[in-house]
C-alpha cells in the first residue's frame, strides 16, 4: 500500500521533469511533423488558386508563350455573356432544389434507420452505394436510365399508363426535363452522405430525452418535431454545407448526362469553366469562371468555421 | 385505448415503416440493379422496345464482359487506378499521420484553428484549381502520365485524412507515452514504438478512405489525360466507351459495376469513422 503511494508520487515527479525537459523539444518535433503535410497542401492548393486569381487577370490560352496582364477584362467578357448568367441561374437552381429535397429525404430515411430492425446492414449497403461508387459511374447508370429510346422510365410509365403511345418525352434533350434529371441525379448522390450524417445525429441523441419526451405524452409527430428536429439542427447543417459544396461546384453529372447541351441550357459555372477554358483553350476565361465559384465556397468555409467555434470540436 | 387499437396501430406503424425504406431504397440502389440487367443482357434483348426491360427475354450472356475485357482498355484502366491508388495511399499516410499525430498532441487555440484550417482545405474544389493546374502539368512535363495525379491526388486526401487521424489520435490517452516515455523512449519513439500499433484501425480507416477518393475523381483526370491507356476507371468509362454515336451500354454497365461495388463493400465497414470525420466532432 505505502510502496504503491511512494511509486505513485515518484512517477508523478518523474513526469514533470520528463515534461519541462521535453517541451522545447517537442514544440520542434510538431514543427517537423507538421510541415511535409503543409508544404504540400500549401504547393498544391494555395499556389494553383493563386495562379488561378493571376490567369483570370491575364491573356493566357492552352498555346500562348507572352502572358500579359489585362486587368478585368476577362470578367467583363463573362459577365456580358448570355451562358454566363444562363449557368449561374442553373448552378444556384440546382443547388437549391437539390439540397431541399436532400434535406427532407434524410430525415426520413435517418428517422426510418434510426431503429433497429433486421436486414439494416444490408439496407445501409445499398443506400450508401450512389456516394461510394464514383460519380460519373453513377451518373453513365442514369444516363442509359435517361436513354431517348430505351429509358426504362418511359417504358415503365407506359406500361402503368401515365404516358400515352405517342408520347416521347426525352429526358437529357429537353432543356426543363434536363434539369429536372441533373436535380434528380445530384439527390441520388447526395442523399446518402446527408442519411448516414443525420442518422449520426440521431443516435447521439440520449435516451432519456426520448423517453421523457413519451411519459410527457408528445405524439410522433411532436416528438419530432419540438425534441428531435432542434437537436440535431447542427449536424443537419454540416450535411447541407457538404451537400451546397459538392453539388455547387461539381462538373461531373453535368459533363456526363448532357455537356452543358441542348444548347447550353444545362451549362453550370463549372462545366462552362471546362468547356471553354480545357476544350477551348482559353485558359483565361475557364480561371475567370471558375472564380465565381468562390464566393459560395468562402461563404460555406466561415459558416464551418462558425459551427467549429460553437460546438465542441473533440 | 383499446388493445385492438393499439395493435393496429403498431402495424401501421411497421408497413410505414416498410415503405419509406423500400421507397429509398429502391430510388437509391435502382441504377446499380439497372446494372447488373443491363450487363448480363444480350444486345437483341436490350434493343427491343416491345420487351420488357426487367425481364431476360433471352437468356443471359456473358458476351458484353468479354468485349470490356477483350476489345477496350478497361483492365488497364483497372490497373492504372489500383497503381495510383496505392501510391497516393503511401504519400498520404506519409503525410497524414505524423500531421495528425501533432495536431492532437500539440496545445495551445492555434492548434485547433491549425487543424480546422487543413481541413477546410478539402472543400477547396477541383473545379477552381484544374485550370492552372492543366499549365503546371504540362510544364512539368507530367500530361497523360498517371504520375500527374499522383502528384496532385494527395492535395485531397491529406487534409481528410490528417483530420480523420487527428481525432483518431486524440482518443489514444496520452499516459500511454507518458509511460513510455518515462521508461526511456523519446516522445517520437513513443508515437513510433507506442502510439502507431495501436492506432492501425485509424490508419486503416485513411487508407480506404484514400483509396475511394483516388477511385472517384474525375475532374483533374479528365483535364490531363488525353491518352486513354493511361485513364483511370472513372475517367476512361465515361469518356472512352462514349465517344462516336455507339454506346456498349451492355460492356459500360458491367464496366461500371466491377469499378464500384466492391470498394462500397469495404467502405460500409469504415462508414461510422468517416462519419465522424464529416461531422467535425459536432456530435460525440
Amino acid at each position: 500500500m505505502t510502496s504503491a503511494i511512494t511509486g505513485t508520487a515518484g512517477k508523478i515527479r518523474g513526469k514533470d521533469r520528463l515534461l519541462s525537459r521535453f517541451a522545447d523539444n517537442d514544440r520542434w518535433l510538431w514543427r517537423a511533423m507538421l510541415a511535409p503535410a503543409i508544404l504540400y497542401i500549401g504547393l498544391l492548393v494555395g499556389f494553383p488558386f493563386l495562379l488561378s486569381l493571376y490567369y483570370s487577370m491575364s491573356s493566357v490560352t492552352v498555346a500562348s508563350q507572352d502572358v500579359h496582364f489585362v486587368g478585368l477584362e476577362n470578367f467583363r467578357r463573362i459577365v456580358e455573356s448570355g451562358t454566363f448568367w444562363l449557368s449561374l441561374q442553373n448552378t444556384i437552381v440546382i443547388t437549391v432544389v437539390s439540397q431541399f429535397f436532400v434535406l427532407v429525404f434524410a430525415n426520413i430515411l435517418a428517422t426510418a434507420l434510426v431503429v433497429d430492425f433486421r436486414g439494416r446492414w444490408l439496407v445501409r449497403l445499398l443506400i450508401l452505394l450512389p456516394w461510394v461508387a464514383p460519380i460519373s459511374l453513377g451518373s453513365i447508370g442514369w444516363l442509359w436510365i435517361f436513354d431517348s429510346i430505351y429509358s426504362v422510365i418511359n417504358w415503365t410509365a407506359r406500361a402503368v399508363g401515365l404516358l400515352g403511345p405517342n408520347e416521347w418525352p426525352i429526358w437529357l434533350g429537353q432543356p426543363t426535363l434536363a434539369r429536372a434529371s441533373i436535380i434528380i441525379v445530384n439527390v441520388w448522390r447526395i442523399l446518402p452522405l446527408a442519411t448516414v450524417i443525420v442518422l449520426a445525429g440521431l443516435s447521439s441523441i440520449p435516451q432519456d430525452i426520448h423517453d421523457a419526451a413519451e411519459v410527457d405524452g408528445a405524439g410522433f409527430w411532436r416528438h419530432h418535431f419540438q425534441i428531435t428536429t432542434p437537436l440535431i439542427l447542427p449536424i443537419t447543417l454540416v450535411a447541407l454545407l457538404f451537400g451546397i459544396i459538392f453539388t455547387f461546384t461539381d462538373l461531373i453529372v453535368v459533363f456526363v448526362l448532357t455537356r452543358g447541351g441542348p444548347y447550353d441550357t444545362t451549362q453550370v459555372i463549372a462545366s462552362w469553366a471546362y468547356f471553354t477554358g480545357i476544350q477551348g483553350g482559353d485558359l483565361a476565361g475557364g480561371a475567370a469562371i471558375s472564380l465565381f465559384l468562390f464566393p459560395v465556397l468562402a461563404g460555406v468555409a466561415i459558416l464551418f468555421l462558425w459551427l467549429a467555434r460553437h460546438t465542441e470540436v473533440t | 385505448m383499446t388493445p385492438e387499437f393499439a395493435r393496429a396501430r403498431r402495424i401501421a406503424s411497421k408497413a410505414a415503416h416498410t415503405a419509406v425504406l423500400i421507397f429509398f431504397v429502391t430510388f437509391l440502389a435502382f441504377p446499380f440493379y439497372w446494372m447488373v440487367i443491363t450487363a448480363f443482357k444480350t444486345n437483341q434483348d436490350l434493343y427491343d422496345t416491345q420487351n420488357n426491360p426487367y425481364l431476360f427475354n433471352s437468356p443471359p450472356t456473358l458476351r458484353h464482359l468479354s468485349v470490356l475485357f477483350e476489345d477496350t482498355q478497361y483492365l488497364q484502366w483497372l490497373l492504372n487506378t489500383g497503381f495510383v491508388g496505392v501510391v497516393v495511399v503511401i504519400i498520404t499516410l506519409l503525410l497524414a499521420v505524423p500531421a495528425g499525430y501533432a495536431l492532437a498532441r500539440m496545445t495551445g487555440a492555434w492548434a485547433q484553428t491549425l487543424g480546422v484550417a487543413i481541413f477546410l482545405t478539402y472543400l477547396v474544389p477541383p473545379t477552381i484549381l484544374f485550370i492552372p493546374f492543366s499549365r503546371i502539368i504540362a510544364t512539368l512535363g507530367l500530361q497523360d502520365s498517371v504520375w500527374s495525379l499522383i502528384l496532385v491526388y494527395p492535395s485531397f486526401t491529406v487534409p481528410f485524412c490528417t483530420w480523420l487521424l487527428m481525432g483518431f489520435f486524440k482518443a489514444i490517452p496520452r499516459d500511454l507515452e507518458d509511460a513510455a516515455m518515462i521508461d526511456g523512449l523519446s516522445r517520437f519513439g513513443a508515437f513510433i514504438k507506442v502510439v502507431m500499433p495501436i492506432s492501425v484501425a485509424g490508419m486503416l480507416t485513411a487508407v480506404i478512405f484514400a483509396f475511394t477518393l483516388v477511385t472517384q475523381e474525375f475532374v483533374y483526370g479528365v483535364t490531363f489525360i488525353t491518352a486513354s491507356s493511361s485513364y483511370t476507371v472513372s475517367v476512361g468509362v465515361p469518356t472512352f466507351l462514349v465517344r462516336g454515336d455507339v454506346y456498349f451500354w451492355g460492356s459500360m454497365m458491367a464496366a461500371c459495376l466491377i469499378a464500384s461495388v466492391p470498394i462500397a463493400i469495404i467502405y460500409n465497414f469504415f462508414v461510422t469513422r468517416f462519419v465522424a470525420g464529416f461531422t467535425m466532432g459536432a456530435i460525440k
